[in-house]
Formats: structure tokens, C-alpha cells, sequence
């Protein structure tokens, strides 16, 4: 058995365990973190529904990654994204308009939706189509995708605007 | 219920917003979704659970000569090695399919019968392990020869399943019409227009793969966790295939990533895990890899000829239809005991045909077994796309509009109820109506007059319509039913004294918003708050039995069921009210959702005070607010739609794009204007990739060439186009809340759209049709082929 | 699916990294971003075992322009090439290609030196790399060596790095102000290997006439391939339509694609004509060149 120990922080919690080298990041998150929020759905890095930030904004397939590869890193989860019970304006925006029907693409897409916004602010529909095309989603045709990014985008660049949308 | 918070869709609708229904009230279900806290199958865990791998046929074609297992147990964590042999000690070798007329084998026993088809289960201590040992499973394989289309099957030179009492190929015929008349008519029409379309073979890859946990507890009960569309009657499968009864069965479909008809068969690797646990006595988990996911099932594979007859007028005179099934090893296509071709018979469409005859064979071929309904209601896809493709052919054919050939010959609204030559009676419909809507809205006239210039310009752009209608809600239990059970649906609503409530069905959302259209349609007929509803489905322990979600059966059926349950539990209302009241209960009318003392303004009491009263002051009545209903259809609902695609096409590469699409739906009354438009755009994405992208291909040597999600092609989000929808509104006038479906409409209708137009791009060069899937290369060939021709003459 | 187990060795430098692969010859690959390698694990197609992770080596995570070359690192990311202003500024086919390789979180660790190492048939950056006439640095037993990325890919999935080897960069030679590139790709989604490219990357004299001309194909026989007729065929003339017509022509001349399910051999190849035709006219249009 080829074990190593792996220690990361998921979502500010430092992670401990020995496993397999083997074993992917996803199944890292899942298991030893118990976040289940981060999903597999292929075997081909292909679908997206893993994906997570790594050492900040940085999205990455956490099945086509070594839970070792990590070690020592930082990984963010669809977890972290509410805090204290209020919802991130990325899912906030994924409600209002109905960007999510199944919700197993979901956290990977709003996960490269914040990474996205971070390297561009304000996407056009074009750029919000390329910089999502790495997540698959079978349920929603994108359409609504797309105008969830561009709400959040605008609330995420104007914070009086989510304080507002508190009151 | 004033401030309940709305998405806002795009879509806009004929129909007047009622209290409850016709909101686009956000979903309920969404916070747990957007937190990352959605219960997949692969999110439980039993303690001690096994972890349960499949080793798979490279073959299409082979006997088995033998199976050694010795290496595989070997690895560190080996548990068990399971193969046909020991399952069939137990009897659970085989299991019925669901319209019962044939049986699937569970594991290969003695021979394989397409590539990638279960082997043996091997079952592990860790994942990890389990996949070492699939590998080390020796299997001694002699291949066979290889049937790969059902034109080779037909001969019967290579018997592909001797188990059986027939000895052939050939599975069934199935016929519909007046063979005779449409003949007749065909011999006598001014033109008659032939063409051979084949819908290829395609399959629903919801994101989230199948998978199960089985368990029996410490009772010696089956504790069932599985990606179930239609739970009910995977424990009614489960007490036949296993003789448990069904007490001692518990299952529970929890949250679904996705369906699409790929969850409603029981899969082999089911009965390899409850086999496992039984065995075992232990917990046995098994989740599909991609692969396994995308070789255990199909959808459409269907090759068909049509014929329709035409006065030089463009009257339509007669339609003949005769196909070809391609079923794979097993007939385990998904559809009703009585109608093997599902509801083909719709494939005389939105029009007035005088006669109709439609025939099918089907036959066994070495691939995956299936035909289950991907967003469709059991083979309307194949009928529609079949029909509005060769409308187009016909309007080529006569030099007409597409637009008008097909406005001559809709059935116009004052034929409903319409009895079509193909024996089904459409309840309501107006085609026109929604055709004009589409027209009006893609601004169709100056889409020709822009065509028209770019083709002088030789540049190819082109419009493709469908104006399609649907037959959804199976339906009518006299006609319908699977492995015998009538295909109904059960609703269950208790009214807390609060005056919120629980509602149960037997229906299973897989991301279609059920835990708040339910809400609605219950809010909606007793003025309560859809907020307060709390929507279980899913657990055959608590949920009333229904026949599940599939083929757009879940509002037409249980949506019914939950509108005629809560009007029972208005009628109890209303003698409780009276008692309150202290009037009689014909004194009392239900309006402007409460009720009123007729002549006896301001004296009223609503349902939320009946339901406290319920449990505080119910007089002589039976305590309590509750009400348990099974509804059996009279009829199918027909939804319809006109969708309208432009295109353009590169001459060079042969690159397709599809610049404007439109989606006027027709679905009747609507509960939930967004959650309706979101079905709309993911049908329409998924029409999208079966027009251009999706298809299982087989190789001529039998080998399955889209395995995974690099050679099977999901659209992503910049391949999709932008949509566009409307919708109008023709109530069904036997739903007791008017409305149709609309979750499989734009995967029905849109396919013909995407095809119509790449073909009238194309059509300045003579092209007439290219089957599906339009790859680049496709129209590259069609427009070499063309230009060469050209060249030649 | 799940690779089978494999030996994770973790180097922090350079020194270290290539001790582990003297030390574990044929039986070790090197792990960079793992975009191409870990889902070929996950089917088992590739099976190493023991894998020299190098992600966590600072001093390989570089993209710099010196002594006249833009030098990537073999850790450095697809994704820093696409995002990084000053290629955005001056290198076109970069850019060009950098926004198509696999898709947009692949390419947050899909790394330039990985995929050419990998000389997949159908890789993007080998064309790129040909069409700008890179170098790969090697080091080997003997020290560090360049080879020409000609020399360099060998054949598929095979490049002049041997057992025991590893590439460390890849240098550019930094395009001038009369340098424009284009990069043709068809592919049937995002995420998809090439169906066909083409890479193309021309620079002008100040007379009008062309410099220097990169012209290279993917997808299009076992490796990347330079269409080194239609370089010469141009260099030292002005740009017309005929000649970029003839140019292009070439491409299907030296192309020998395999019939798979993204088309047959016959449309490959006339994709490597049409591609190879629109990436030397983008690259004039982006020069204010009117063939």
C-alpha cells in the first residue's frame, strides 16, 4: 500500500489523514473532510461538477488532482461560500434566477462563476460562456447560468447593492 | 402570500396569474442545492458498507468459456467474487424487464451479448480495492460473430438469443392505422414524398451517474437506497425479481443529479448489490463509473421510412411510416405492457391526415440493451422528429413555405377533441395560433428577406420550423401499465392545525422543482402558502404509491391527483366550516379562496381557520385534515409548440451556428412560469445535442465508440445557444387544473428545428436531408458532394 | 474509475526531482499539472509506478522574457500564459491558443512543458511551439541541453527527452512589432482534442515582404507537423491571395490524419488547408497587411 499523509486547509480546517496516493482530491474533500458538496461525474475531466478553488481563486478538477497534490494547500468548497447563514452573491443570484435545477453541477459552477468574476469583473455574456465551459451542466441550457453570473457580478461590484438587497 | 419571493423569468404567457399557480415563485428546494447540502447517493454512507465493482465484456459476441476469480481474491480487501452462477443459486440470474415481454440477464450467463455488459461483481473493503480486483477476474471469452445493426439481425443468420421460445431476431410487429385506405390514397396522390430518416442512437447521461446502497437491517429488511425515478415500482420489481415482500423493501430515492429516463430501468448492478448484501450481510455500495453509465442503457436507435401523399395543392392525403427498432440484446426498452412502440402513433402530428398507417419491427442486436424514454414520452421524440422533418421535405418538394404547407393542413381548434387516424384523441390545441405567436416574434418575414440576400450572396443561412404536438400523461390505466401496474399516480395531503401541511406523491423530482410546484398547486386550491408545504417523495415507506417520474407523466398525473386531493380536503373543510359558522354547508360557497356564507357578506372563514379548527373544534366531525388520492387519467394531455431555429452554416468547414432559436410552448395551464422556462432551455440544450453532437455509435466490428464524456458530447455552456421562449395557453379541458407538460416538449420538438434549418441552408444546393447527429463533417460532405455535382454537370 | 497505486515521491528542487528519476529509470513519471496523465491513470491506460510530483519546486514556476526568448517553466500553467497582460500585448498565437487549450479549469493546471512533453497527435502547444520555432531545454546526465522542438518531438507521445530525463523550460523566441500569429482550431465542444489546428506565426520586413513565416498542424498525423513548403513558399514575397491560397494547399500535402469519430482523413485534411489559409490571413490582418 502506497499510503502518505496528506494535511490541508478546506475552507480554513486544517484536514488531516493517511491515505492511498492514489486517492483524488475529490474523494479527499468528501471523505476525510466530509464536504460533500463537491461531486464526480465522470471519470475524464470532463464534467466540472468537482471543481474547487485552490490557494484562493485558482479553480481546479478535484478529480483529476492527488488528494497529495494538495497537501500543505488551501482548498475552498461550495461550503464556505454562505456565511452565518446568509448566502454568497453567487448563490444568492443562482436562486433568483433559477441557475440551478438538479444542483449537481451547481457548486463546481459556482465555484469557476467566483473565480471567473475574480479575473474578469464584468464578463459579457460571451465571456461568461467561455469561462464557464470547462463545468457541465445537463438541466438548465446555460441560459440561466449565464444571467446569475451577470447578477452576481453587478451585486458583487457594488457591495450597497447586496447591503441593500438585506434591508 | 403577497410577498413571496419570484425569480424573473423571460418567459412570457397568455395565461392571468392566479393566486398561488402561474407564480414564479422561487423553489424551495434551492437552499440546500446552492450550500453544497443536496443528499446525492454517493453523499450516504452505511457503516461497514462494501464497495461493489463490475468487470465488463470487451466483446459485443461471445460464449463464456469461463470465469477465475482466484487473483482477483488476492488483493488485500477481497470480499467476494459473484458471477451468473451464483446468482442463479439464489434465482436472481435473470429479471423481467419492465413491459414484461422479455428478461435481462443480471451477469453474462454463458455467453455476452454486447460489449461492456456485466460480468461478474466483485465486492471490496475499499473503492480502490475493488477496482484492482475487476481487473484480475479472468474471463475466458470465445467470441462470436457480430450482429451490429438490426438490417443484419433481420436475416437471422446468427441467433443472438437461442434462450428464448422463438428462434429469431425478430422481437415483435406493431401496427397501428388503416394499411389498406393509405395505400389506396398514396396510389391516388398527386405527389407522394419518400424518405428514410434515422434517429440515431442517443443516451440521457444525467451529471450524476446511477448507483445504490443496499442494506438489510437487523429485521432482516431491505433498506433500498437508489438513483430511482420511480421507486414505487422498483419495489414491486424487487419483490418480483428477489420474492421479498414488499414490506420487508424499503426504498429511497434521495436527491437526483439529473434522470432524464436514465433512472427509471433496474439496472443489473442493483441486483449485484442486493444479491452482495444478502450474501454478505453487509452494507454493499455501488456507484457507476462514467462508462458503465453510458453501456447500460439507450434511447431511440430507430430507422424509419416515410411516405406522405399530397395534392399539388399541398393538401396532405395520406402518411405511412414503417421502422425499423434497433433494441440491443434485451428488449428492455421502457415502455407501457401494451404499447412496445410507446406512443409512436403520434407521429401523424400536428395535422389532418385523412388516413394513417404505421408499422414497426423490432429486433435484437449486439448492443446495450434499453430504449428507455430520454425526455421523452416513450418514442414521441422519434415520432415528431420524423414527421416535422418530412413536412419540411414535403414543402421543398411542392415549393412551398414550410410555414404554409403546414398552416393548410393543422388541425384547426374546433376539431377537438380530435380522433387521429393512428387512434389517439387530442384533447385541445391551437396550432395556428401558436405558429403565428413564433412567426410574429423571430420576426419570420424579414428572416426570409435577409436569407434571400445572403443567398444571392452565396452565403447559406437557414430557418427551420417545427410546429410539433406531444402525447404525455400514461395515462389511462386501461391502456397503460408497467409489469402490470396500472400506470395511476397517489397523492397524500395533511393539513397541519397551523394550516401548513405535508404533501407525499409517488412521483420522484430529479431537478424539476416539484417540491414547490406541488406546493403550488395545493396552495392554489385551498388558499394556503406554498411556503408552508413541506414536499416528500422519493421513500417507498411513507410516499403513496405512484408509477414515478418519466415521460412527462408527473403533472399530467400526479399533478391531478394533488388537485383533486386538496378539493377532498376542501370538502371536509367545508363541513367543519359550516360547523364554525354554525350554518349549513350548502349555505357555504368557496370563492376568492375562502368560505362565504352566500347572502351573508363579511361572513367568512378561511382555510387556515378551518384547519385550526380542525384539531381545536371540529363538532361532529371527524377530526383532522387529510386526504389520500389515487387519480387514473381519463385521457393523455397533447402539448404543443412551435420552435423556430436560424442558422448559419460555414461553407468551408461545415461548422453550423445556430444564431437564433425560438420556443413558443404550448403546455396549458403553467404552475410555475420559471421553472417551466428553465425546462424549457434544458430540453432545448439537450435537443441541441442530439441534433449536433450526442450519439452512441458502434463501431462495423460491434465496439461501443462513445464510452465516456470525451467521445459522448454534453454541450457545454458556449455551444449552447442563447434561447428565446414564449408560451400560450390551451388548457387541457380533462386535467383538472388544465395543464399539459412541458419537460420533454423542447427535447420532442427542437431536434427537426436545428435539422429543418441546416437543411434549408443548405437547400440552394440540393441538399434534402442528413440524418442526425449534424456533424461538421456531415454538412462538409453534403456540400462538397453538391458542389461537386455541380462541377460535373 | 481509480488509477492503480502508484509510489508519490515529492521533489523540491531541481536536483531533486532528477535524482528520483535516474534513481527509478522507466518505472517513473514526471507529475506536473496531471491534466493528460491522471484521467489516462484513472483508466488505467497508464499505470506508472512511481510518480516524481515537481509541482512543489518554486524555482519551475516561471514565464520571463530574456535574452531575446519568452522562457515558460515547467510547472508554469496554461492559465498564466492566458492571463498574463504582456503576452496579451505582444504575442497573438499565445494568446490565440492559450483560450482554447482543453478548457478553462484544465487549463488552471495543465502546464506548456507538460503537454509538449506529452506530443499528444493532437496537442496544441506543439503545433504553437513549432509555428514559433521554440527550443526545449533537457537536462539530462550530462547537464542541460537545448533541442530544437523539430528534434524535440519524435513521435507520438514521444519526445527526445530519454529515461531518466526531464524538460525544464521552453523558450520562445519574442515575437517583434511586425510578428502576428493566429490559431485555427476546430474541435467538436470545448474540452475536446483538436480536430484539426493550425498554428501560424508571420513576420514582416519592412519592405512588405515576408520575413519569416511559422506554419505548423495538429491532429493531422502522429505529431505536429511543420508545413515547411508553404514557409518557404512564402518567406521573401509580398502577400497575395494566390500565394496564401498556394500556401495553405500545402497543408493537405504533408497531412496524414486518422479517421476517428471527429471525421474522416479526406475532411481533416482539407481542415488543415482551410485552417492553415485563415491563420495566415488573420496574421495579416493583425499586421495591416492586405494580401
Amino acid at each position: 500500500m502506497n499510503e502518505v499523509n496528506v494535511s490541508m486547509k478546506i475552507n480554513g480546517k486544517t484536514v488531516t489523514g493517511s491515505v492511498e496516493s492514489r486517492v483524488l482530491l475529490a474523494h479527499f474533500i468528501r471523505e476525510q473532510g466530509g464536504l460533500t458538496g463537491t461531486h464526480v461525474g465522470c471519470d475524464s475531466s470532463s464534467c466540472g461538477v468537482c471543481t474547487v478553488l485552490l490557494d484562493g481563486y485558482t479553480p481546479v478538477k478535484s478529480c483529476t488532482m492527488y488528494a497529495v497534490m494538495a497537501d500543505g494547500h488551501e482548498i475552498t468548497t461550495v461550503e464556505s461560500l454562505a456565511v452565518g447563514g446568509k448566502l454568497h452573491p453567487m448563490q444568492q443570484a443562482f436562486w433568483d434566477q433559477h441557475g440551478l435545477q438538479c444542483g449537481y453541477c451547481t457548486p463546481g459552477m459556482m465555484l469557476s462563476s467566483i473565480a471567473l468574476l475574480k479575473q474578469n469583473p464584468n464578463p459579457t455574456e460571451h465571456e461568461i460562456r467561455e469561462g464557464l465551459s470547462g463545468n457541465l451542466c445537463r438541466c438548465t441550457g446555460y441560459n440561466n447560468i449565464v444571467k446569475a453570473v451577470q447578477q452576481a457580478a453587478q451585486v458583487m461590484n457594488q457591495p450597497e447593492l447586496a447591503a441593500a438587497a438585506d434591508d | 402570500m403577497t410577498d413571496i419571493a419570484q425569480g424573473s423569468p423571460e418567459i412570457v404567457t397568455e395565461q392571468p396569474a392566479k393566486f398561488a399557480m402561474g407564480k414564479s415563485m422561487k423553489r424551495k428546494e434551492d437552499p440546500r442545492f446552492l450550500q453544497g447540502k443536496g443528499n446525492y447517493i454517493d453523499d450516504i454512507n452505511l457503516k461497514g458498507q462494501l464497495y461493489m465493482a463490475l468487470v465488463h465484456s470487451p466483446y459485443p459476441h461471445a460464449n463464456i468459456r469461463g470465469i477465475d476469480s482466484s487473483e482477483a481474491m488476492k488483493i488485500p480487501g477481497a470480499v467476494a467474487v459473484v458471477t451468473s452462477k451464483e446468482l442463479n443459486a439464489y434465482n436472481v440470474g435473470w429479471l423481467p424487464t419492465f413491459h414484461g415481454l422479455d428478461k435481462q440477464m443480471v451477469l453474462a450467463d454463458g455467453k455476452v451479448l454486447y460489449q461492456y455488459q456485466e460480468v461478474a461483481a466483485v465486492y471490496a473493503e475499499t473503492r480502490e480495492a475493488a477496482y484492482d480486483m475487476i481487473e484480475l477476474v479472468e474471463v475466458d471469452y470465445e467470441p462470436l460473430e457480430v450482429v451490429n445493426n438490426p438490417f443484419k439481425a433481420m436475416k437471422d443468420d446468427v441467433l443472438l438469443r437461442p434462450d428464448r421460445e422463438a428462434k429469431t431476431n425478430h422481437i415483435y410487429n406493431w401496427n397501428v392505422g388503416d394499411q389498406g385506405a393509405t395505400d389506396a390514397a398514396l396510389a391516388t396522390s398527386d405527389h407522394v414524398v419518400k424518405q428514410h430518416v434515422v434517429f440515431p442512437r442517443v443516451h440521457a447521461a444525467p451529471l450524476e451517474p446511477c448507483g445504490c446502497i443496499a442494506e438489510f437491517d437487523v429485521m432482516g429488511r431491505l433498506q433500498f437506497y437508489v438513483t430511482s425515478q420511480a421507486p414505487h415500482v422498483y419495489r414491486t420489481a424487487l419483490f418480483l425479481v428477489l420474492g421479498i415482500p414488499e414490506d420487508k423493501i424499503r426504498v429511497i430515492s434521495p436527491d437526483l443529479g439529473g434522470g432524464f429516463g436514465n433512472k427509471v430501468p433496474v439496472y443489473p448492478g442493483y441486483v449485484c448489490a442486493i444479491a452482495g448484501a444478502l450474501v454478505l450481510q453487509r452494507p454493499v455500495k455501488w456507484i457507476e463509473t462514467r462508462t458503465e453509465n453510458l453501456t447500460s442503457s439507450f434511447a431511440r436507435d430507430y430507422h424509419m421510412d416515410i411516405e406522405i401523399g399530397a395534392t399539388k395543392e399541398g393538401k396532405l392525403t395520406a402518411l405511412k411510416v414503417n421502422t425499423v427498432a434497433d433494441h440491443g440484446a434485451f428488449d428492455a426498452a421502457a415502455d407501457p405492457s401494451k404499447y412496445p412502440a410507446g406512443m409512436f402513433g403520434i407521429v401523424s402530428g400536428s395535422y389532418d391526415f385523412p388516413v394513417a398507417y404505421a408499422n414497426l419491427d423490432a429486433y435484437f442486436t449486439n448492443k446495450q440493451p434499453g430504449g428507455v424514454a430520454y425526455r421523452c414520452s416513450f418514442r414521441v421524440t422519434e415520432a415528431s422528429y420524423l414527421i416535422e422533418r418530412a413536412m419540411d421535405i414535403v414543402a421543398d418538394e411542392l415549393k412551398m413555405d414550410p410555414t404554409e404547407l403546414r398552416r393548410k393542413n393543422f388541425i384547426q381548434k374546433e376539431q377537438f377533441p380530435y380522433k387521429s387516424p393512428l387512434n389517439f384523441t387530442y384533447d385541445s390545441g391551437d396550432y395556428e395560433h401558436t405558429m403565428d405567436v413564433a412567426l410574429e416574434k423571430i420576426g419570420y418575414k424579414q428572416l426570409l428577406e435577409e436569407q434571400a440576400e445572403k443567398r444571392a450572396r452565396g452565403e447559406l443561412m437557414g430557418i427551420g420550423i417545427s410546429t410539433f404536438t406531444e402525447v404525455t400523461g400514461a395515462g389511462p390505466s386501461k391502456h397503460f401499465d408497467i409489469l402490470g401496474i396500472k400506470m395511476f399516480d397517489g397523492a397524500e395531503i395533511r393539513i397541519h392545525p397551523s394550516g401548513s401541511g405535508i404533501i407525499r406523491t409517488g412521483t420522484k423530482s430529479q431537478g424539476q422543482g416539484h417540491e414547490t410546484t406541488w406546493a403550488q398547486i395545493v396552495a392554489e386550491e385551498l388558499g394556503l402558502d406554498p411556503q408552508n408545504f413541506l414536499v416528500e417523495e422519493g421513500d417507498t415507506d411513507t410516499a403513496p404509491y405512484g408509477l414515478g417520474t418519466y415521460a412527462s407523466r408527473s403533472t399530467p398525473v400526479a399533478g391531478g391527483a394533488l388537485a383533486l386531493a386538496a378539493r377532498k380536503i376542501r370538502e371536509k373543510a367545508r363541513k367543519i366550516a359550516a360547523h364554525v359558522l354554525e350554518v349549513s354547508e350548502h349555505d357555504l360557497e368557496w370563492k376568492d379562496y375562502a368560505f362565504h356564507v352566500m347572502g351573508a357578506p363579511g361572513k367568512t372563514i378561511t382555510m387556515k381557520e378551518v384547519a385550526f379548527a380542525a384539531y381545536t373544534n371540529p363538532g361532529d366531525n371527524e377530526p383532522g385534515l387529510e386526504a389520500t388520492l389515487y387519480y387514473d387519467p381519463p385521457n393523455m394531455v397533447f402539448p404543443h409548440g412551435t420552435y423556430v431555429a436560424v442558422v448559419d452554416v460555414d461553407r468551408d468547414t461545415g461548422e453550423t451556428k445556430v444564431r437564433r432559436f425560438l420556443a413558443v410552448d404550448d403546455a396549458g395551464t403553467i404552475i410555475n412560469p420559471m421553472i417551466v422556462e428553465g425546462q424549457i432551455h434544458g430540453g432545448l440544450t439537450e435537443g441541441f445535442a442530439i441534433a449536433f453532437m450526442q450519439e452512441i455509435a458502434y463501431d462495423e466490428a460491434g465496439n461501443n465508440l462513445a464510452t465516456n464524456f470525451t467521445d459522448y458530447l454534453i454541450p457545454t455552456s458556449l455551444e449552447s445557444p442563447h434561447w428565446e421562449t414564449a408560451a400560450t395557453c390551451t388548457p387541457s379541458p380533462h386535467h383538472p387544473i388544465g395543464a399539459k407538460s412541458v419537460g420533454e416538449s423542447p427535447n420532442v420538438g427542437s431536434p427537426a428545428a436545428f435539422v429543418n434549418a441546416v437543411i434549408d441552408a443548405l437547400s440552394p444546393l440540393g441538399v434534402r436531408h442528413i440524418d442526425m447527429p449534424l456533424t461538421r463533417e456531415k454538412v462538409w460532405a453534403a456540400i462538397r458532394t453538391a458542389e461537386n455535382a455541380v462541377a460535373a454537370d | 474509475m481509480f488509477p492503480a497505486s502508484f509510489e508519490y515521491v515529492r521533489a523540491h528542487s531541481s536536483d531533486e526531482a532528477f535524482a528520483h528519476l535516474q534513481q527509478h529509470g522507466s518505472d517513473a513519471r514526471v507529475l506536473a499539472g496531471g491534466q493528460s496523465l491522471i484521467p489516462a491513470m484513472r483508466y488505467r491506460l497508464a499505470r506508472p509506478a512511481v510518480l516524481v510530483d515537481i509541482n512543489p519546486i518554486k524555482e519551475f514556476s516561471y514565464l520571463r522574457e530574456e535574452n531575446g526568448f519568452l522562457v515558460i517553466g515547467a510547472t508554469t500553467r496554461d492559465a498564466q500564459l492566458e492571463f498574463a497582460p504582456f503576452i496579451k500585448d505582444r504575442y497573438s498565437l499565445i494568446t490565440a491558443v492559450s483560450a482554447v487549450v482543453a478548457d478553462p479549469i484544465v487549463r488552471h493546471m495543465g502546464t506548456v512543458v507538460g503537454s509538449i512533453c506529452h506530443n499528444d497527435p493532437a496537442g496544441d502547444w506543439t503545433a504553437t511551439a513549432l509555428a514559433m520555432r521554440a527550443v526545449m531545454v533537457v537536462r539530462g546526465p550530462n547537464g542541460t541541453r537545448q533541442v530544437p522542438i523539430d528534434q524535440f518531438l519524435v513521435d507520438s507521445y514521444t519526445t527526445a527527452v530519454n529515461e531518466g530525463e526531464m524538460a525544464l523550460e521552453v523558450r520562445i523566441p519574442i515575437p517583434d512589432a511586425h510578428t502576428q500569429g493566429s490559431y485555427q482550431k476546430i474541435e467538436r465542444k470545448v474540452g475536446d482534442y483538436a480536430t484539426c489546428a493550425a498554428a501560424v506565426q508571420l513576420a514582416m520586413n519592412a519592405d512588405g515582404t515576408i520575413r519569416q513565416a511559422g506554419i505548423a498542424i495538429t491532429a493531422s498525423g502522429p505529431i505536429a507537423m511543420r508545413v515547411a513548403a508553404a514557409e518557404s513558399m512564402l518567406v521573401g514575397q509580398r502577400p497575395t491571395l494566390e500565394l496564401l491560397k498556394a500556401a495553405a494547399a500545402e497543408a493537405p500535402k504533408i497531412a496524414s490524419p486518422n479517421a476517428d469519430q471527429r471525421g474522416s482523413s479526406e475532411y481533416k485534411k482539407d481542415m488543415t488547408r482551410v485552417l492553415v489559409g485563415r491563420g495566415l490571413k488573420q496574421a495579416l490582418e493583425r499586421l495591416g497587411v492586405t494580401a
